[in-house]
């Protein structure tokens, strides 16, 4: 049994929340830079030049890239031969948050309860995810997740013989109806299968998947590369304001399902796609 | 690109297209989903409102990352506010067809900026001070000025509005 303290946990969380709101991944600069050469119309290179100045301005000038310095969301995966010691592994994350949002200067964005709406100042509750997996080692990924496009997202149970053309609607009509709200270009997650909860994990837990891969069944990525064309058919545009480029990218993720259900989850993400990992 | 001043006068305003690039300088108000649910303290006739929930400013800047949040949420409360006199809102995205009407019926104007440029839209921010409920931290009501701030005519005074707003 490999013993972690908890308190190696709160310092990954805290580095890794204020990591990921200071500097863009690698692969979503990429993508807007690859953007801005497909695009014809002035504004739109425009807009986004301006988001890939953004990235380097919070990079070099320790300025959020966001000022929705997001829900931090902890997908913690442990290795079943760890055993966590001196402390409680949930408290340690959330002191991680805790400490990130006062020497990071994140905003505080998250109320202790849904009618009441008081916000407790240092954004926890973190969301959290844990998953047992084979080995001795803990994987942390930390994801800040803005509310303008989480807003956006959805939940559809299909029947089973809407099949492909029925998600596609569904994800499509989705992206419709979001229109400018959730700062675009967007990345799509999308969880097939499962049941009503797990597709909507399983969507969240797509878009940490690395922009431009691929699922690696064919037909699923096909669906992937449908989806985006379609999707950048839509002309919203960055920031909404008309243009090629809507969606960076459409990560899905499928699983086996009821014979009688296809559950949809549509999670929308905006352009500043922020998160972090780390392996302790 | 055009440059305007604020407080906006009424002849610039009639002047306004959906889908104009725009570069705002001078005075406006911040407020959000809070301020708006109490009530914004200020006399908004003439005034611009901006969308934005700031991240607390570090030792030596004026403000921390701010760009504009989702407009729609303020859609309950917008109409009332355009009726009192209030020329201007910046946010995102979409508004309501009572927003709208309220904006052609008022002749005001609804600017989009760039959402997810915080950082980048921060620095066009050169001062910022607390006028109405600090308690409310990032929510609060702050009196900021802005020098060449961009923004897009999403809905323009006479109804006009750009392909994404329908």
């Amino acid at each position: 049994m490999r013993k972690i303290k908890a308190k190696k946990i709160e310092q990954a969380v805290e580095k890794l929340y204020a990591k990921a709101n200071y500097n863009l991944p690698k692969d979503v600069e990429q993508a807007l830079k690859r953007s801005v050469k497909k695009e014809t119309s002035r504004i739109a290179k425009n807009v986004l030049n301006v988001l890939i100045e953004n990235s380097d301005i919070a990079k070099n000038e320790l300025i959020p890239i966001c000022q929705d310095t997001g829900l931090a969301i902890v997908f913690a995966e442990i290795g079943q031969d760890v055993c966590v010691v001196g402390g409680d592994l949930k408290e340690a994350v959330n002191n991680g948050v805790k400490n990130a949002v006062k020497k990071a200067f994140l905003r505080a964005s998250v109320v202790g309860d849904p009618f009441d709406r008081v916000n407790t100042k240092d954004n926890t509750p973190a969301i959290i995810h844990m998953d047992i997996v084979p080995g001795s080692k803990i994987k942390i990924s930390v994801m800040a997740k803005g509310a303008g496009s989480e807003n956006m997202s959805a939940l559809k149970m299909l029947k089973p013989s809407d099949g492909m053309p029925g998600v596609i609607d569904f994800v499509l009509e989705t992206v419709k109806n979001a229109g400018p709200n959730p700062c675009p270009p967007i990345v799509v997650g999308i969880g097939v299968g499962g049941n009503f909860e797990k597709c909507a994990y399983l969507a969240k837990r797509s878009l940490l998947r690395r922009l431009g891969t691929k699922n690696p069944k064919k037909n699923i990525a096909r669906l992937e590369k449908t989806l985006l064309d379609r999707i950048n058919k839509l002309k919203i545009g960055p920031s909404g304001f008309g243009g090629k480029t809507t969606c960076l990218a459409v990560n899905i993720q499928t699983l086996p399902c009821h014979i009688a259900s296809l559950p949809v989850a549509v999670n929308i993400e905006c352009h500043a796609h922020r998160h972090a990992e780390a392996v302790i | 690109m055009k440059r305007l001043a604020l407080p906006l006068k009424k002849t610039d305003m009639a002047g306004l297209r959906a889908g104009q690039e725009i570069f705002l300088s001078g005075k406006l108000y911040t407020a959000r989903d809070a301020a708006h649910k109490k009530g914004i303290p200020v006399n908004v006739k003439g005034q611009t409102v901006y969308y934005v929930g700031p991240t607390p400013a570090k030792k030596g800047s004026v403000i921390g990352s701010a760009g504009p949040t989702t407009s729609s949420r303020m859609d309950k409360y917008a109409p009332g506010l355009i009726k009192k006199g209030l020329a201007a809102m910046i946010g995102k995205g979409k508004r309501s067809k009572e927003v709208r009407d309220a904006l052609l019926e008022n002749k005001a104007v609804y600017f989009a900026t760039y959402g997810g440029a915080g950082a980048y839209l921060s620095k066009r921010i050169v001062s910022s001070r607390t006028v109405a409920y600090p308690e409310l931290g990032t929510e609060a009501v702050r009196e900021i000025e802005v020098k060449d701030f961009p923004v897009v005519v999403a809905i323009d005074p006479k109804g006009g509005m750009i392909d994404s707003m329908r």
